[in-house]
């Protein structure tokens, strides 16, 4: 039993930094340029992606010997789908301020590359447990991720925290930060830092990788002559 | 009339589904290297959102009228998924040259959210048919704008002279942003051209 924990361990904590899934992993970044404008948008998005994740990845763990290989995909998106609806329709029942927040995203969640990803680049290779645990590691990196960015841009886009407002700058915000190009701009400037340190340590630098995308893994890549590599 | 140039326009200009939504953001950073490839991503991109549109359309007047509205999206996005399918299957028993330059681009579009966007944003917006078919076709060539500018504005980058650690995803990320910026400028050219 001792064994088996020692090796779940590394599943729950990779997901925080060295594997991060939106700055290491460059998956989920529509959501992540998207609801990073307000802190709580982009907590309850965080939450939210995780729970689907943790259910997702520990249902098609489960169903990973039943469903045929051809049709995993239509599957996975099946059950994510379905994930995706139940947590929607709860958190409009609940929560209806961060439903408002999300919008679009909330349902979207869906097509969220790093759910994808995870279920067919580690939950059906790997235990429930495993899976359970590699689920609640990315849902905390991506949140915690997706939360750093709302910090910096909700306190310099609107000069406040949270929808607190930040005594001397909430007079005079700098706009353009919770507007789409400062999205591109944080995001870009926190994924320099982070290959900053990464390379530092001796990592490689972030890159859209194909091992990652779930989206070409039996075509191939377009731009890399149906090799694989760097696209999606 | 009016409404259908407005949505079709506003789609393309001030909401530009990549660079004000935030949607089919994979795509336009992996997929813009090239504009061919650009070309062909957006080209298909642009076929598979109006055909998604016009089979999910009557789809979700059915389910609204049998009080089903809970599976919109698992609807809509088997829609897509097998629509991609079929589309590719047609293509290459029958029209084998354009599979050749668009086969490839296919099975990424499944989990491009751009396609299930506007699906979802047409239900939500409550548009008729034509209005939908705008929304869908002008986020299709919005798609294809930001990505033919954006390869054109990589190209150069490549060849640039910037800090280590800005290189590949940062710069590309700032190059970006500047687009996005530039996109800025059409904010208002929807509300005095229809006075909607």
């Amino acid at each position: 039993m001792a064994d088996t924990k020692t090796k779940l361990l590394p599943e729950l904590t990779k997901g925080f930094i060295q594997e991060n899934p939106v700055l290491r992993l460059v998956l989920g970044t529509c959501p992540t340029l998207a609801i990073s404008t307000t802190l709580t948008g982009a907590v309850g998005m965080g939450v939210a992606a995780t729970i689907v994740l943790i259910i997702t990845n520990a249902l098609i763990s489960a169903l990973r010997k039943v469903i045929p290989d051809k049709v995993r995909i239509p599957c996975y998106i099946t059950i994510i789908a379905s994930m995706v609806t139940v947590v929607q329709y709860l958190v409009k029942a609940y929560l209806p301020d961060i439903d408002k927040a999300l919008g679009i995203y909330l349902p979207l969640i869906t097509v969220n590359c790093i759910i994808l990803g995870r279920a067919d680049g580690y939950a059906n290779r790997h235990t429930v447990a495993a899976s359970v645990f590699d689920g609640v590691g990315m849902g905390i990196g991506f949140t915690a991720a997706l939360s750093a960015m709302a910090i910096l841009r909700e306190v310099l886009g609107s000069g406040s925290i949270g929808g607190l407002a930040i005594p001397g700058i909430s007079a005079n915000p700098i706009l353009i930060f919770i507007l789409p190009p400062g999205g591109f701009f944080v995001y870009g400037l926190v994924m320099a830092v982070c290959n900053k340190l990464a390379v530092r340590k001796g990592k490689p630098a972030a890159a859209l990788d194909c091992a990652n995308c779930p989206g070409c893994g039996e075509t191939g890549c377009p731009e890399n002559d149906r090799q694989g590599g760097s696209v999606c | 009339m009016r409404e259908f140039f407005a949505v079709l326009l506003g789609c393309i200009l001030t909401g530009n589904f990549v660079l004000a939504r935030f949607l089919g953001i994979c795509p336009f950073l992996g997929v813009s290297k090239k504009v061919n490839t650009a070309v062909g991503m957006s080209v298909a991109v642009i076929f598979v959102m109006a055909l998604a549109t016009a089979v999910c359309y009557p789809l979700n007047v059915l389910l609204e009228r049998k009080g089903l509205e809970f599976l919109q999206t698992v609807v809509f996005i088997l829609v897509i998924a097998a629509l991609v399918q079929f589309v590719e299957t047609v293509l290459k028993k029958y029209m084998k040259p354009l599979y050749n330059s668009l086969g490839i681009y296919l099975p990424l579009i499944t989990t491009n959210c751009a396609v299930l966007g506007v699906v979802l944003i047409n239900v939500q917006e409550h548009y008729n048919f034509a209005v939908s078919m705008a929304s869908s076709l002008g986020a299709g060539v919005g798609f294809l704008a930001a990505m033919v500018i954006f390869a054109g504005v990589r190209g150069r980058i490549e060849h640039s002279d910037i800090p280590d650690f800005f290189k590949g995803l940062p710069s590309t990320l700032i190059a970006a942003s500047l687009v996005s910026l530039s996109f800025m400028g059409f904010g208002g050219v929807i509300d005095n051209l229809f006075g909607v």
